[in-house]
């Protein structure tokens, strides 16, 4: 017996499992001293215990039953499942935009194994149309999976990949592009993909879900009929994130992948524009622009691709009484760009300046971005901000940390001199720094406010 | 088919396939459509919080009074054989919008789905096991939390989330055994503000409180069966204390075929006494169905070359255009006028009491495809919209044979289609017998269409949660504390001498602990507190207004006060009443209140003498046992609490003689 037989078991439960002879797929009664049960053997998910067995019985739900208990197990059949996903043809029309879909893996592109539970990504234009028919209303789609890696596993390899492959789409002339992608990481990406794909001539729209698309209210069909929309018929040529407004099934907002920032774990509405206001908001029956300002889309093919990153930048968090050895260890360990998320308005304690300025002079470059997130880094306000700079750690201004360090990989793959890599920095990218911000730029209300409460109850969230 | 032809029809049709009512049913009549039937009953339980979240269980809000709205809609996701569940695509040809009232008191972001599972409530587990063992079923070595698919937006994430307790046990009701299937844990579902055209509206309150469901096999043969094994169970569940009790906590699904029918689960029956009508009435329905397929065989009609045809009615036919169609039209809507190839005498064919095939048609008229009832009329009304002839003209207009029955319906052009091909369906169902379906229960013990009944393809593990072993030792300790089994206690009150008519009370209020109680500490006889409960107490709760204060531990303390002050329990009569309006009253007070003094039988027999005297002039032809009775009546309000009326009645007795 191989031991795919005994899938996910291990010890003694999968001693027991060898010692009656069943197997998983296996119809088995198994008789315990808590009574007799009848089911089919599933297999066990690896980081469960060695003590159970996994049976879905003939209503369909699943039971463990603990080894200790069992007193004989029969197995009467077998039959393995497999897990199949449906093709079904995408219907193409010559009077639809054509939209280019890439697969990286994440929720979005995953569908469950009913009978285990594991997930299976899967992408394919045939079960993307059969999942979501409403799509080749919007465009045709063409897909291609470009990685199978859920979010926290994406990194610069990858976002050179999708550069490059986003160049030769926008040379082959599609009208959009669609890139579904992970939650955690989507705006560490769209910050990627805005500095990598600069002046594309048509809209790329990253796509993500907060429930997977096998849960019947899942934000999946919505987003991706939303990104759909705004990659094959919105005219804002930029990189863009598209998920959940509100968390009711409403409308999306396009997000500018440099300013935008995943702001709760499992809200719908998790993606928020910091510090400005969304591009635009987007149903299926089109777009509101919001930003009038933005890049319009273009018939030509021509775009910069520019995909370097050195994996030599960090980032540190700040805490109070931070020692200076933190800092020296990264410099010895050969990193050569350090973003701080420093307090207020860009601060860190006097205990590491020696370490900064060490950082300074063999050529490590620093900058200086915020933990409250919303807000301008204003090292002028007092004397530490100026101390700081006299060491060499460069304020940028109002750009979200992630996107600095995103931003400062990029640089850094450009470039070895820190006078140009502060140049590169302090240049905006399509807003990774903004030269003002409006009012409305910083929405967080409280609830318990009698006029937010009735706001909340007029509106929905 | 003219009005009152139909209506021939229909009674016909009902006396063909021998329909009784439930009254007058004997079991040789279910014996003859083979009826069949079990439960599914859900039980709300009493913890501190819902299930898979920390918000307070129990706390209910009116349908306006809520903090937030939020709108989802719920699509249907692949099986695993890349297949949409039947329920399903019923649901997504709704088109529901569905929007969730939150309240912040008693919702959070789970119920909405917008934050994972927290752990499962150790509380609710732990009654639910005990339930499970009381339910002698065998119980699973690991909990595996696993999704149920609701896509009628009762639950916001589209799923229910339940486990398997227990598997395989069985219940003892007076004459036979019913097994039990399984015993599940879950959360419960929103509960509707209103369905109204594409808008549902739930609110959130009830949503995830904890819940079990026990499931019968389908061991029942008649309604009585069926009601005594729901009463059972409702019994069995109160047995532990700690369940909750009143409106909408416990509720039953019927699930009910007849020989060659379908399973039908009748749904959320709010009361037992309720069961035996709606599943009498469901099996018949069923044998009505049977015998619609029969005469469709008969007529050699074939499901595959069967087609119907249908035109719109629009201003250009003013002539079609009686007033109520006129009417619909002004209201923007469309008149969609169907001709059905000799299918003449099926809509008017009995169904349930004052159903016909018809409602069939129109209640899923009004369930898949959106459209508000009255939404449809036909050539075999009762209650004809149109006259006959108006009837007759469009049927002519359609091209009908003699044999074809028409129907006319009406809504908003964009359910137009989807009306179509629903009302193509239910008839097509008929051709194979009895859809499997749910139905929602009325008052009256009919039913009506509520969905397609979901097949087994919509569970599916849970991957938020991980598996929770039930170890031996936990089990054992919770054995240890269970109440008896109901069937031992149905032979309790016999041996008791409780009078029967007063043991359903006693266990649907799970007053026997009580009684254990009271007797125990302060040694009355169980029959004597039994008849207390079951009778006196039951009728002050029938016509008193219950205190919020007032619990039955209040019951307890007025028996111990009875024994300590030596007072005759006869007087607990007459203080219960006073107790249960003003709880926080003292004891001495109530006494007080009903006019009590201390007494001795020398006392309150004293006057009797001068009373016998009194009766004697003015009674000059006394019946044997007049007097006697007549001197009680005069002083036994005097000896209430102070001695027993058998005392006094002998006392009298030895005076008068």
């Amino acid at each position: 017996m191989s031991d795919d037989i005994f899938q996910g078991y291990k010890g003694d439960a999968l001693a027991t499992l060898k010692k009656f002879s069943v197997r998983v797929w296996g119809q088995a009664e198994i008789h315990t001293t808590r009574g007799t049960f009848d089911g089919t053997v599933l297999p066990r998910s690896e980081n469960d215990d060695d003590q159970h067995i996994v049976l879905k019985i003939q209503t369909g739900y699943n039971i463990g039953i603990d080894i200790v208990t069992i007193k004989k197990m029969v197995e009467t059949g077998y039959q393995k499942a497999n897990y199949k996903i449906p093709e079904k043809t995408f219907p193409y029309s010559d009077d639809k935009p054509n939209v280019k879909l890439f697969g990286t893996g994440g929720t979005i592109a995953s569908r469950l194994d009913y009978r285990t539970g594991a997930v299976i990504p899967a992408f394919s234009p045939g079960e993307l149309y059969g999942a979501v028919p409403e799509l080749a209303d919007i465009c045709n789609i063409d897909t291609e999976k470009l990685f199978a890696v859920f979010s926290e596993n994406m990194g610069p390899d990858q976002y050179k990949i999708l550069a490059e492959s986003i160049g030769k789409e926008i040379a082959n002339g599609t009208d959009g592009i669609v890139i579904g992608h992970g939650t955690d990481t989507l705006h560490h990406t769209a910050a990627a993909l805005s500095f990598m794909v600069q002046d594309s001539p048509i809209p790329i729209i990253l796509v993500g879900s907060q429930r997977s698309s096998d849960r019947p209210s899942s934000d999946a069909a919505l987003n991706l009929i939303h990104a759909s929309y705004a990659a094959g018929h919105g005219d804002i040529a930029e990189t863009l994130v598209c998920m959940f407004g509100p968390t009711s099934d409403e409308y999306g907002f396009l997000h500018r992948g440099t300013r935008v920032r995943k702001m709760h774990s499992s809200y719908r509405s998790t993606f928020r524009t910091i510090g400005d206001t969304p591009a635009a908001t987007v149903t299926r029956k089109g777009l509101k622009i919001i930003k009038t300002e933005y890049k319009h889309r273009r018939n030509d093919k021509t775009v910069k691709i520019i995909p370097t990153f050195n994996e030599k930048v960090t980032m540190l968090y700040y805490y109070p009484h931070m020692q200076a050895d933190i800092v020296d260890s990264l410099v010895d360990a050969g990193y050569k760009g350090i973003v701080i998320v420093g307090t207020g308005l860009g601060h860190v304690n006097r205990e590491l300046y020696p370490a900064l300025e060490r950082a300074r002079d063999k050529g490590v470059s620093v900058f200086m971005t915020l933990q409250t997130i919303w807000g301008y880094a204003h090292m002028f306000v007092y004397d530490t901000g100026r101390d700081m700079m006299a060491l060499g750690v460069t304020p940028l201004g109002n750009m979200l940390p992630e996107v600095a360090w995103v931003k400062l990989g990029w640089a850094l793959g450009q470039t070895d001199d820190p006078k140009k890599i502060k140049e590169i920095m302090l240049t905006p990218i399509n807003d990774d720094i903004t030269e003002r911000e409006p009012y409305n730029g910083y929405l967080v209300y409280q609830g318990g406010v009698p006029e937010v409460e009735g706001f909340v109850r007029k509106f929905r969230k | 088919m003219k009005q009152a032809e139909a209506l021939k029809n229909y009674k016909a049709t009902r006396k063909a396939i021998g329909y009784v009512e439930r009254q007058k049913a004997k079991p040789s009549d279910y014996k003859r459509i083979g009826f069949k039937s079990g439960l599914e009953v859900h039980q709300q339980l009493k913890t501190k919080s819902k299930l898979f979240c920390r918000c307070p269980a129990g706390i209910y809000h009116s349908d306006d009074d809520f903090d937030a709205e939020v709108i989802r809609h719920m699509r249907p996701t692949l099986s695993e054989l890349g297949e949409y569940d039947g329920t399903a695509l019923m649901e997504f040809k709704t088109r529901k919008n569905i929007t969730y009232r939150l309240n912040n008191q008693n919702a959070c972001t789970y119920e909405v789905d917008d934050t994972p599972p927290f752990h499962i409530d150790p509380e609710a587990l732990e009654i639910a096991i005990e339930i499970s063992l009381l339910s002698k079923l065998n119980i699973v070595g690991e909990v595996h939390i696993t999704r149920k698919q609701y896509l009628d937006g009762s639950i916001p994430t589209g799923f229910q989330r339940t486990a398997i307790l227990g598997v395989e046990g069985e219940l003892q009701l007076k004459n036979k055994k019913v097994r039990l299937i399984q015993l599940s844990i879950e959360e419960d579902s929103c509960r509707e503000i209103s369905d109204i055209g594409h808008e549902r509206i739930y609110k959130t309150d009830r949503l995830g409180m904890p819940l079990i469901e026990t499931v019968t096999h389908p061991d029942m043969t008649t309604p009585d069966e069926l009601a005594e094994a729901a009463e059972y169970i409702r019994f069995l569940n109160r047995s532990t204390g700690k369940v909750r009790t009143g409106m909408g906590a416990g509720r039953e699904d019927v699930n009910v075929s007849c020989a060659g029918g379908s399973r039908v689960e009748i749904k959320g029956v709010a009361h037992n006494k309720w069961i035996p009508e709606l599943s009498h009435n469901e099996a018949f329905r069923q044998w009505a169905l049977l015998h619609i397929k029969k005469l469709i065989h008969e007529r050699g009609i074939q499901l595959n070359k069967w087609k119907m045809s249908h035109k719109e009615i629009d201003f250009s036919m003013p002539e079609l255009l009686a007033t109520p169609l006129r009417e619909k039209l002004n209201q923007r809507m469309k008149v969609v006028a169907i001709n059905l190839p000799k299918l003449k005498g099926i809509l008017s064919h009995f169904m349930q009491p004052g159903h016909n095939f018809a409602h069939e048609i129109s209640h899923r008229l009004k369930v898949i495809a959106c459209i508000e009832r009255p939404n449809m009329t036909h050539s075999e009304s009762f209650d004809p919209l149109l006259s006959d002839d108006d009837l007759g003209k469009i049927s002519k207009w359609l091209g009908a044979k003699k044999n074809d029955a028409q129907i006319i319906f009406w809504g908003p052009a964009e359910d137009i289609p989807t009306a179509l091909e629903t009302v193509e369906e239910r008839i097509r169902m008929a051709f194979e017998g009895v859809p499997e379906e749910t139905r929602k229960s009325f008052p009256d013990g009919t039913t009506i269409f509520e969905r397609v009944l979901p097949g087994s393809d919509r569970m599916y593990p849970d991957t938020d949660s991980a598996p929770i072993p039930l170890t031996v030792e936990f089990i054992d300790s919770l054995g240890k504390q269970l109440p008896p089994d109901i069937a031992d206690r149905y032979a309790q009150m016999k041996k008791w001498g409780i009078p029967e008519d007063t043991w359903k009370y006693l266990l649907s209020k799970n007053m026997i602990p009580l009684i254990e109680n009271i007797c125990t500490d302060h040694g009355y006889t169980h029959k004597f507190i039994g008849s207390f409960l079951g009778h006196t107490f039951k009728n002050i709760e029938g016509r008193c207004d219950l205190h919020k204060n007032f619990f039955y531990e209040k019951i307890y303390e007025l028996f111990r006060y009875i024994k300590e002050k030596k007072l005759e329990p006869g007087i607990a009569k007459y203080m219960m009443p006073v107790i249960y309006e003003f709880p926080d009253m003292q004891f001495s007070s109530v006494l007080t209140s009903i006019h009590f003094r201390k007494r001795d039988m020398a006392e309150i027999a004293a006057p009797i003498e001068f009373l016998y005297e009194k009766y004697q002039e003015n009674t000059p032809k006394p019946e044997t046992g007049d007097d006697i009775n007549w001197l009680m009546g005069q002083i036994h309000h005097q000896a209430i609490g102070n001695v027993e009326m058998a005392d006094l009645r002998q006392k009298i007795e030895m005076i008068v003689k």
